[in-house]
C-alpha cells in the first residue's frame, strides 16, 4: 500500500481507538517519549504491559478459584492492574478494573468473577487493537515513513 | 401462175371474212405495239421497277406477236415466198420468246404478288405510326400542361393561391365544369369544401370522412372515377344533378415531421384532401388515360407545394417567436446589469460606512473591558465584543466575498512557516475543544516542509473555518487534522473532477484533511455547502450560527491558490472529512523575494535546565514505572529506577536531586519511606525533593503526603508537560503546588 494511505489508515485507526474509548491521552504520552535514542518505547512498554496484565489476570482466576477467597490479595491485584493500564492509557481495561475494585470491596464472589471475565475481555482488546496497530507501523517504517505525531492533546 | 413462188392461202377466201381478220388483225398489231410503248412509257415515269429485263422480255414478245399478226394481213392475199419465208421466220421467234416468257412468268408473278403484300403491310404499320403519333402528341402536351400547371403552383408559397391556381389552371386545361377540393378539419373526422372553381364562397359543405367511396378514393394514389351522385360530387347546392363524368383524386397533406422520416413517401399519419374533377355535362367526352396521369400528377405537385408552404408558416412563426424571445433578452440583460450595478454601489458603500461604527464599536469595548466592572457589568461588557467582533467578521467575510468575485483580491505571497500555522490554529481552537472534550489530534507527514512561500493570512484564515466547523459541529469524539504533500497520485482524485495540479520544481501541493466525529452531513447537501449564504436546512442544532459565508470564502481562497476543497460525509450522524489541497512555493528554489524569516516552534524536544538531572523513581508498577522513567528521560534527567522502598533508600545519595514515590500502592507505606528519606539526609546540606505520584485526587492523602514531608504531589498517569512544570516549580520554588 501507499505511504500516505498508510500513514492515513494508522491515524484514522488510532483515532478511531480513542473514539470507541479504547485509549485516552496518556497512550499518546507515550508517543511523545519515542525519539531516536527511544526509538522502540512505545512497543517496548505495550509489551510489558501485556506480560503484566496476563500474569495478573491468572492470578485473579486463581484466586478466584480458591475454596476461601483472598479479597484482598485480589484487590491488590486488580490495583496492579488498574495502574499498569492507566499508565498506558488502556482506558476500558482501566474502568473495568475499578468495578472490580468495588465488587471487592463487596466482597462479591460472584460478581468479582464477572468482572474478572470483564477484564480479560478488555484486555484481549486492546491486546488485539495494539497489536493490529504495531502491524501498521511496522508497515510504514518500512514504507519509509515514520510516525510523527506532535502533540495529542484532551 | 406458173412459176410465181408463191404460197396459196390455206383455205379459200371468204371475201367478207377474211376482211372482218383482216381488220382485226391489224387492231391487234397496233395493240400490240402499243402495249409495250405503254409499259415503257409508264414505266419510265415510275421510279423503280426491278424487272426490266422482263419488260424486254415481254416487250419484245409482244412485238412479235403483232409483227406476226402484221405479216399475217400479207397472207391473206397472193403473196410471195419471201413473205411467207419472213412470216415463217417470225413465228418461229414469236414462238421462242413466248415460250421463254412463259418460262419467265412461272418465276416472275409470286415475286409481284408478295410486293402487293408488302405494300399492303407497309400501310397497315404506317397507320400505326400515325396512331402512335398521335398519342406522343398528346403525352407532350399533356406534360407541358403539368409543367405549366406547376410552374404557376409553384411560383407562390400561399397556401390559398396554391389551391386556386390549381383548380383554375387543371380547369382549363382539361376543360372541366367544375373542380373542388376537400380538406380534412381538425379533428380528421370530416371534410369541408374549402375550394371550387367556378363559385367564389363554398357552400362549407362537410361529410364525413368514413365514407366508402372517399376511402376508395384515400386507398389508391391514382385517379378514381367515381359516381357522379356520391356527396363529395354534388358540388351545387340544387339542381343538376347529371353531370359528367366525375374523377377523384387523393391530395397527400404533409407535414415538416414527415420529412424526416426515412421511407418516403410511405407515411405514417396519412391525411388527405380530395380533389374532385367534373366534366361537362353537355359534351360526350370520357376520361381519357393521360388525362387521369394529368391528375394524378398535379395532385402530387399539390401535395410538395402546400408542405413547402407549411414549412414557410412554421419557419416565420419561428422567426418571430425568436425576435420576441431575443425582446425578452435583452430586457433581463439590461436589468441583470442595473442590478449589479446597484450591487456594486451598495458593498462600496458598505466598505467604509459600515466597518467605521463597528471598529469603533470593538475598540471601545477592549477598552471597557480593561476598567474596573461589576461581574454583571463585565459580562455585558463581553457580549457586547463577542457580538461586535462577529459582526465585524460578517462584514469582512461580505466584502471578502465581493473582491474575491470581481478578482480584485490579492494574495499576500510571503514565506510562512506551516508548523507554527498549525500549531497556531491549534491553540485558537484549543479552548474550545477542551470544554467540549473533544481529542484533538494533529500530524504531519515526513515529507512536510516546515516553510513554505503563500499568503499565510488567508491560508489560516481557510484552515481555522475549516477546524472551526469541526469543532462546532462536534458534540463529542474527536477531530484529526493531518497535513501532507500531495503526491500526484492522490491529486487525481475522482471526487475532486477537473482538478489536474501539476507539482513542479518550485511549488508543491499541500494535502490538510480535517476529519470529525460530529453530526456529518447529509450526502445530499454537500453541494451546496459551498454556496454563499446556504445554511443546511436540516440541522437541528440551534449553535449553528455561522453566517453560511465561511466554506464559501474559503473555497474562493482554496482556488486562489490553484487548490480544491471539498467535504465527505457518509452522512447525518457520521462524522465528515473536509479536504483541501493548496499550491504552495518551496523556499529557496523560487523566485520570489524570501521576506525575513519566521521563527521556528520553540523546540520541546530537550529542555536544557533537566538536563542531566539526577532523579530516582520508585515505583512498584512494572508498566507505570517504564512511563515514567520515559517522561524523565525525555526532559532530560538520569533516571534511577527501584521497585521497592528498602532500595530506594539504598541508592538514594545526596547527588540525587528528585525522588518520585509511587503513592497509589498499597503495603507500602511511603509516609515512613518519606520520614525515613529525611534522616538519612538530615546531615546532609540538601535533600532530594521528594514528590508523590499519586494515583487518585485525595486531598486527606495529599495532605498525609505533605505532612509526611514530601515536597510535592504529582497525578497519575504522568503526563510530559505535568512532569515538565513539576519539575521546574520544584527547582525554582522548592515547593510544588497542587496542580
Amino acid at each position: 500500500m501507499e505511504l500516505n494511505q498508510l500513514q492515513r489508515s494508522f491515524l484514522e485507526y488510532t483515532a478511531a481507538l480513542f473514539r470507541e474509548g479504547f485509549l485516552d491521552s496518556q497512550f499518546s504520552q507515550l508517543y511523545q517519549l519515542q525519539d531516536e535514542s527511544n526509538p522502540e518505547f512505545v512497543v517496548e512498554v505495550v509489551s510489558l504491559f501485556f506480560e503484566d496484565s496476563e500474569r495478573l489476570i491468572n492470578d485473579l482466576s486463581r484466586a478466584l478459584d480458591q475454596t476461601i477467597v483472598d479479597f484482598r490479595k485480589i484487590d491488590a491485584h486488580v490495583h496492579q492492574l488498574k495502574g499498569s493500564s492507566s499508565s498506558i492509557g488502556a482506558q476500558r481495561v482501566k474502568n473495568s478494573c475499578v468495578s472490580f475494585r468495588n465488587f471487592c470491596e463487596a466482597q462479591n464472589i460472584e460478581e468479582c468473577s464477572k468482572c474478572l471475565q470483564q477484564v480479560k475481555q478488555e484486555y484481549l482488546l486492546i491486546k488485539n487493537k495494539l497489536e493490529a496497530l504495531f502491524q501498521l507501523e511496522k508497515q510504514i517504517v518500512a514504507a519509509g515513513g515514520a510516525i510523527n505525531m506532535v502533540e495529542w492533546m484532551l | 401462175m406458173d412459176a410465181c413462188h408463191c404460197i396459196e392461202p390455206q383455205w379459200p377466201a371468204d371475201k367478207l371474212l377474211m376482211k372482218y381478220q383482216y381488220i382485226s388483225d391489224f387492231f391487234i398489231a397496233l395493240a400490240y405495239f402499243s402495249i409495250p410503248l405503254e409499259l415503257v412509257y409508264f414505266v419510265k415515269k415510275s421510279a423503280v421497277f426491278p424487272y426490266r429485263w422482263v419488260l424486254v422480255q415481254f416487250g419484245s414478245f409482244i412485238v412479235l406477236c403483232g409483227a406476226t399478226h402484221l405479216i399475217n394481213l400479207w397472207t391473206f392475199t397472193m403473196h410471195s415466198r419471201t413473205v411467207a419465208v419472213v412470216m415463217t421466220t417470225a413465228k418461229i421467234l414469236t414462238a421462242v420468246v413466248s415460250c421463254a416468257t412463259a418460262l419467265m412468268l412461272v418465276h416472275i408473278i409470286p415475286d409481284l404478288l408478295s410486293v402487293k403484300k408488302r405494300e399492303l403491310y407497309l400501310k397497315k404499320k404506317a397507320a400505326q405510326l400515325d396512331r402512335e403519333m398521335g398519342l406522343i402528341r398528346t403525352q407532350e402536351e399533356t406534360g407541358r400542361y403539368v409543367r405549366m400547371l406547376t410552374h404557376e403552383i409553384r411560383s407562390t408559397l400561399d397556401r390559398h393561391t396554391i389551391l386556386k391556381t390549381t383548380l383554375i389552371e387543371l380547369g382549363r386545361t382539361l376543360a372541366l365544369e367544375e373542380c373542388a377540393l376537400w380538406m380534412p378539419t381538425h379533428t380528421g373526422l370530416e371534410l369541408q369544401l374549402s375550394y371550387t372553381l367556378r363559385h367564389q364562397y363554398p357552400m362549407g359543405f362537410i361529410v364525413p370522412i368514413q365514407l366508402p367511396v372517399i376511402n376508395q378514393v384515400f386507398s389508391s394514389n391514382r385517379a378514381v372515377k367515381i359516381s357522379s351522385s356520391s356527396p363529395v360530387a354534388r358540388l351545387r347546392p340544387a339542381g343538376k344533378y347529371t353531370t359528367g363524368e366525375v374523377v377523384a383524386v387523393r391530395v397527400p397533406l404533409l407535414h415538416l415531421s414527415n420529412f424526416q422520416i426515412n421511407d418516403w413517401p410511405e407515411l405514417t399519419t396519412k391525411r388527405y384532401a380530395l380533389m374532385v374533377l367534373v366534366l361537362p355535362s353537355d359534351s360526350a367526352r370520357q376520361w381519357h388515360v393521360h388525362e387521369l396521369e394529368l391528375v394524378e400528377v398535379v395532385a402530387d405537385q399539390v401535395a410538395v407545394a402546400l408542405s413547402h408552404a407549411a414549412i414557410l408558416e412554421e419557419s416565420l412563426r419561428a422567426r418571430d417567436l425568436l425576435m420576441e424571445q431575443n425582446v425578452a433578452l435583452d430586457l433581463a440583460r439590461r436589468e441583470a446589469e442595473t442590478a449589479v450595478r446597484a450591487h456594486n454601489d451598495f458593498l462600496a458603500v458598505m466598505n467604509h460606512e459600515m466597518r467605521t461604527p463597528v471598529h469603533a464599536i470593538i475598540a471601545l469595548s477592549s477598552l471597557l473591558q480593561e476598567t474596573k466592572l461589576t461581574p454583571e457589568q463585565r459580562l455585558m461588557v463581553e457580549t457586547i465584543l463577542r457580538s461586535s467582533s462577529l459582526l465585524a467578521t460578517l462584514i469582512n467575510d461580505v466584502l471578502d466575498l465581493s473582491r474575491l468575485k470581481d478578482g480584485s483580491l490579492k494574495l499576500d505571497i510571503r514565506t510562512l512557516s506551516l508548523h507554527v500555522l498549525f500549531w497556531e490554529a491549534l491553540n485558537l481552537i484549543r479552548p474550545i475543544a477542551s470544554v467540549k472534550k473533544l481529542f484533538v489530534t494533529l500530524s504531519f507527514s515526513s515529507d512536510m516542509p516546515e516553510h513554505a512561500i503563500g499568503d499565510e493570512k488567508r491560508l489560516m484564515q481557510v484552515l481555522l473555518n475549516i477546524v472551526g466547523n469541526a469543532v462546532k459541529f462536534t458534540r463529542v469524539g474527536s477531530i484529526s487534522i493531518s497535513a501532507s504533500v500531495a503526491k500526484s497520485e492522490s491529486l487525481r482524485d475522482p471526487r475532486a473532477p477537473g482538478f489536474f495540479p501539476v507539482p513542479s520544481d518550485n511549488h508543491f501541493y499541500l494535502h490538510v484533511q480535517v476529519k470529525d466525529t460530529g453530526s456529518g452531513i447529509n450526502p445530499q447537501e454537500i453541494p451546496n455547502l459551498f454556496t454563499k449564504f446556504a445554511q443546511s436546512q436540516s440541522s437541528g442544532t440551534k449553535n449553528s450560527s455561522g453566517s453560511g459565508l465561511g466554506l464559501a470564502i474559503s473555497k474562493r481562497f482554496v482556488n486562489l491558490m490553484e487548490g480544491h476543497i471539498w467535504i465527505e460525509s457518509e452522512g447525518l450522524g457520521k462524522g465528515s472529512t473536509a479536504i483541501f489541497v493548496v499550491k504552495l512555493g518551496i523556499p529557496g528554489r523560487s523566485h520570489e523575494s524570501i521576506l525575513p524569516f519566521v521563527p521556528k516552534v520553540p523546540e520541546n524536544r530537550v529542555p536544557t535546565k533537566f538536563l542531566g538531572l539526577k532523579v530516582v523513581l520508585m515505583d512498584e508498577n512494572g508498566v507505570g514505572r517504564m512511563v515514567t522513567k520515559g517522561i524523565l528521560m525525555h526532559l532530560g534527567c538520569e533516571v534511577l529506577t527501584v521497585s521497592s522502598g528498602d532500595e530506594c533508600l539504598r541508592v538514594l545519595i545526596h547527588e540525587h536531586k528528585v525522588v518520585f514515590l509511587d503513592v497509589s500502592l498499597p503495603g507500602i507505606d511511603s509516609y515512613e519511606l518519606s520520614v525515613r528519606i529525611h534522616e538519612k539526609f538530615s546531615q546532609h546540606f540538601s535533600r532530594p525533593f521528594i514528590v508523590a505520584l499519586m494515583g487518585n485526587r485525595d486531598k486527606l492523602m495529599t495532605e498525609n503526603c505533605l505532612r509526611a514531608g514530601m515536597d510535592g504531589v504529582v497525578p497519575k498517569p504522568v503526563s510530559v508537560e505535568k512532569m515538565r512544570s513539576a519539575l521546574s516549580e520544584l527547582l525554582e520554588h522548592g515547593l510544588l503546588l497542587d496542580s
